[in-house]
């Protein structure tokens, strides 16, 4: 090493610093792909070796597959790891230039799983969507403007609009008031836990048990005979004539709504309820001394302090509703005026199979999310900072 | 808080009530379908479940032994005999003719329109007296109220798991949710390590993408995954599934992990980097066993959203008996099976019992996950 020693380092140019940063960058994508490959490789190959003695139970495999899925994780943030401290050890005579390029490699090695699955999953897909929107059926040839032409004048997906536009409204105002509700009313008794998390269950069930769950209510007997469902009972006991709840067109859509409803309030409540108590005492002490009634503590002094969360459990509650699909296929398919866009796409996927279509429906969908996603960027980035 | 109600009693009063009510609403709907799959499908079908523990009023037809059974006795012919097969139930009125099927108390004597006389007893016992050798070879049509005690059951359960395919959708179910739960947690970790507490170009654009990625909406990649997965022969498969869910759970792995670790104090991490610690092995001795509420936290969330989907499993799983996840079937018997609720409730409630079980015994984790990703500063 006599000559390093005579000669001064170079002046850093921007060519120099630009040819640096591609050899970096290329190194980090041959560690990753290199570390990515042999640990796939290596658990596909665990998996065959293993698969050959172990009894072909379902389950089992599922373990198996667990097992080995973690294991290949941890070998390739081990192996990686590994490989760049070979490859720049922590030692010698280039201690400090080792140390700058391992620690520029290493965040990209950590996130590369990562990355490289967000990218195939959700972001390539989005792009991809976009493309297949001017595409026609089998999404091979170029049909320009016609799928959106198309979208503009078909009723049943202004329907689908109309409807999506009725939820919006609906679900997350209901959702969130309830959900304010029982807080309120929770945090005040003895036994408030209990009911939390009773009101909280419904969270765990499948929008389709809970489809279920809710046909059986609205089930409906012609007039005369004994009404098994809960809701005609009730309306046939004050006098009224039995209806079949989920045909009735416009008005069935409330019905599937609160379906919805019910399985959202407990969200809301668990959240408006830790915001409830994260408010001052101060403030609830002060109010007292005025003289204010419990209900003008509650809507004068408590909710304006809780406007972020509601915020926040609304937009969250507003996207689900977005992707409400299982409810609408469930309960009544979209038929009798409750079509909604998700069900819509989803009935251009697989009924209409016209790929073409279906994505300009999801693109719709997309296209209403994105103002609550640059909102919600925006909040996390007056977070962070 | 209790200090604004402590001291007014009525106020209480109504505030019990009306959580009371709230939990009534939230809780009956499932407590309904529970009470129905545990009943016998004949009452299932003819009464409310809330009667359940009532003994319930049918009208059925029965018919009596055929004329060529009857007995001469003293110059009359005589057929008797049992109108119930099982021999439960109480009979409450009876009739001879459709258009009054409960016409007349059990016991009393009546005449029938083809001439004879009838009677049907409380217990099912009936006797049909003629003057004449009866004939035809149809037995009388006999129509009776009868109050039945009630009865329940666990055969709608054997049904449903054994014969309806419940059963082996449960451990298709189970199958996809084992992998599709654990795998993306240590790939999330890492990224999350990595973006709270290392220092690259770019941190914060990526921060921000996975926030954005947290609502793009499932069915933006159906269509397109759908296609990649025919064209490299994944489609219709468990490992397609897996690391669809895997990646569709990542940004709120990320998102929910990355909060917590970001949280973790400063001076532990700073302290092992001073002691020689390198990255690797802050991660893996300090931040993963420090982050293990968080882990918790995601994986249930995970755990929920895997076994109660229904639109991934049916974009990448097949619909056969092998593939045919819970959700998928329930979805299937609502349209074979719409009417037959003994199956639809016992189904249903065997579809929601795991997550629920789940829900109860590991609420409190759910619950700071919730709080992490939603309450600002978590």
């Amino acid at each position: 090493m006599a000559i390093s020693g005579t000669m001064a380092p170079p002046p850093p140019t921007a060519l120099s610093r630009l040819v640096s940063h591609l050899i970096t960058a290329l190194l980090t994508l041959v560690i990753m792909i290199a570390g990515i490959v042999i640990s796939v490789a290596a658990a596909v190959a665990a998996f065959a070796a293993i698969s050959l003695v172990l009894p072909d139970i379902k389950l089992l495999t599922a373990t198996l597959v667990m097992i080995l899925g973690v294991a290949a994780c941890f070998g390739y943030f081990w192996g990686s790891n590994r490989l760049l401290d070979t490859l720049y050890p922590a030692r010698g005579e280039n201690v400090g230039a080792n140390l700058t390029k391992a620690n520029a490699i290493r965040p990209w090695l950590f996130l590369g799983p990562a990355i490289v699955i967000l990218g195939l999953y959700l972001v390539y897909p989005v792009v991809n969507s976009v493309v297949l929107s001017f595409h026609g059926p089998n999404g091979e040839n170029w049909v320009g403007l016609a799928n959106y032409r198309w979208l503009a004048g078909d009723a049943a997906f202004r329907e689908s609009m109309r409807n999506n536009i009725l939820w919006l409204f609906v679900v997350p105002a209901a959702a969130t008031f309830f959900g304010l509700i029982s807080a309120a009313l929770t945090d005040r008794i003895s036994w408030g836990n209990v009911a939390k998390s009773l009101i909280f269950m419904p969270m765990a069930i499948s929008f389709i048990g809970a489809s279920v769950i809710w046909k059986f209510i609205y089930d409906y007997r012609a007039a005369g005979s004994e009404q098994i469902g809960l809701l005609n009972a009730i309306v046939t006991s004050f006098g009224f004539e039995p209806q079949a709840w989920i045909t009735v067109p416009f008005w069935n859509n409330f019905f599937l709504m609160v379906v919805l409803i019910w399985i959202q309030t407990g969200f809301a409540m668990v959240i408006l309820s830790a915001a409830l108590r994260g408010i001052p005492e101060e403030t609830i002490e002060a109010a007292i001394i005025d003289g204010a009634s419990p209900f003008q503590i509650f809507y004068k002094i408590k909710v304006p302090q809780i406007w972020g969360t509601i915020a926040v459990v609304w937009t969250t509650i507003t996207i689900l509703v977005l992707k409400v699909f299982d409810i609408v296929l469930a309960m009544t398919n979209g038929q009798w005026g409750s079509q909604v866009l998700a069900n819509y796409m989803f009935d251009w996927m697989f009924r209409g199979l016209d790929f073409g279509r279906a994505s300009t429906i999801a693109l719709v969908i997309m296209a209403m999310v994105i103002p609550i996603m640059i909102w919600n960027i925006r909040e996390a980035r007056k977070d962070i900072k | 808080m209790s200090t604004a109600v402590g001291n007014r009693p009525a106020l209480s009063w109504a505030v019990n009530l009306a959580v009371l009510l709230l939990v009534a609403i939230w809780t009956l709907p499932t407590f309904g379908i529970l009470v129905s799959s545990l009943r016998d499908k004949d009452q299932l079908a003819v009464s409310g479940w809330w009667t359940a523990l009532t003994s319930s009023e049918q009208n059925i037809i029965a018919r009596a032994a055929p004329p060529d059974e009857a007995v001469e006795q003293g110059g009359q012919w005589i057929i008797a005999g049992n109108l119930f097969e099982s021999g439960s139930g109480r009979v409450s009125a009876f009739g001879t003719s459709s258009r009054e099927p409960s016409a007349y108390e059990p016991g009393e004597v009546v005449e029938m329109r083809g001439g004879g006389t009838a009677t049907v007893e409380e217990n099912g016992d009936y006797r049909l007296v003629y003057s004449e050798k009866p004939e035809g070879r149809r037995g009388e049509r006999l129509f009776i109220t009868i109050r039945e005690a009630p009865r329940f059951t666990t055969e709608n359960y054997e049904n449903v798991l054994f014969s309806e395919g419940i059963g082996q959708s449960f451990i298709n179910t189970l199958t996809v949710t084992i992998p599709a739960t654990v795998i993306p947690i240590l790939i999330a970790a890492y990224a999350a390590y990595a973006l709270s507490w290392m220092q690259f170009p770019g941190r914060a654009l990526l921060l921000a993408t996975i926030v954005g990625l947290l609502v793009v909406p499932l069915q933006m990649s159906l269509i397109p995954l759908l296609r990649l997965y025919n064209d490299i022969g994944i489609g219709k498969s468990f490992i397609g599934i897996w690391i669809a869910h895997t990646g569709f759970g990542l940004p709120l792995a990320v998102y929910l992990l990355r909060n917590y670790i970001s949280g973790l104090p400063r001076e532990i991490i700073e302290s092992a980097r001073v002691d020689g610690a390198s990255d690797f092995e802050i991660f893996r001795k300090i931040v993963l066993p420090l982050s293990f509420p968080a882990l918790a936290s995601f994986a249930i969330f995970q755990f929920l959203w895997v076994w109660n989907d229904l639109l991934v499993a049916t974009v990448f799983l097949g619909n056969n008996e092998e593939q045919l996840v819970l959700t998928g079937r329930l979805r299937e018997l609502l349209g074979s099976r719409g009417g037959n609720w003994e199956i639809l409730t016992a189904s249903a409630f065997v579809a929601i019992v795991v997550p629920i079980i789940v829900f109860f015994a590991l609420q409190r984790y759910l619950v700071r996950g919730l709080l992490a990703g939603s309450v600002k500063g978590g």
